[in-house]
């Protein structure tokens, strides 16, 4: 089950060498995201997710807000 | 959309999945670095005064009133006690007479702003609904701070290169 983290957690988990994802449409992704994030839009991601992301690491993904 | 990613990653088989679910709107909102082709640019965040007055709901309106004005302010926020915004008292409704609370006063659900909203739809919206001022929230209604159109409108001139 996937954890709901925080600002100051999912800083850690980067800072700990987690990977930060964007799941944003690519304009968006563009204009502003966190250092260091990279982008997968939702529509992305499927098995062939592998290839950008290594599944035995954690992974940090966000979007604008939970609203 | 985040928890769907967060889901769907997990269903592929990662077994450390966080969701950042306040995102990219909370960390801009603490005023954190950015990348992108549209850093620097001024948004609600930027442009909001973060000093803004704010009561509570059983406060007396009088007692707002008063302090409102010696800060300088003719608008004043209401906020619960996790400064979640329950109203907002504009200069008609701190002017109403009598002994009543700023909760039975006030303008309840008042529209607000998320922090990334850039500033040329932010002067457009309060413009067309004459709006003089607009709290900025976080997406759980947390108050950021209070938007002055007067702000918005100069922010918006300086982009367009005019004379300050």
């Amino acid at each position: 089950m996937p954890t709901e983290i925080g600002r100051e957690v999912a800083q850690q988990l980067v800072a700990a060498g987690a990977q930060l994802v964007e799941v944003l449409p690519e304009e968006e992704f563009d204009e502003q995201h966190l250092p260091g994030a990279i982008h997968i839009p939702l529509r992305k991601i499927d098995p062939s997710v592998r290839a950008s992301l290594a599944p035995e690491r954690p992974v940090v993904v966000y979007c604008w807000d939970s609203a | 959309m985040s928890a769907r990613a967060a889901w769907r990653l997990e269903s592929l088989g990662f077994g450390q999945v966080y969701d950042y679910a306040a995102g990219k709107s909370d960390w801009m909102a603490a005023g954190l670095p950015t990348e992108g082709t549209a850093v620097g640019r001024s948004t609600a965040a930027t442009v909001a005064r973060r000093e803004v007055p704010t009561c509570h709901l059983e406060e007396s309106l009088r007692d707002v009133r008063e302090r409102v004005r010696a800060a300088g302010w003719d608008a004043c926020v209401v906020v619960n006690e996790k400064r979640i915004v329950m109203g907002l008292l504009r200069a008609d409704q701190l002017v109403r007479e009598g002994d009543v609370t700023a909760g039975s006063a006030m303008r309840p659900g008042p529209s607000t702003f998320r922090p990334h909203v850039a500033i040329e739809e932010l002067a457009k919206v309060m413009a067309t609904r004459d709006l003089p001022n607009v709290p900025v929230t976080t997406s759980a209604g947390e108050l950021i701070g209070l938007l002055v159109r007067e702000d918005v409108e100069k922010a918006v001139h300086a982009r367009q290169g005019g004379p300050s």
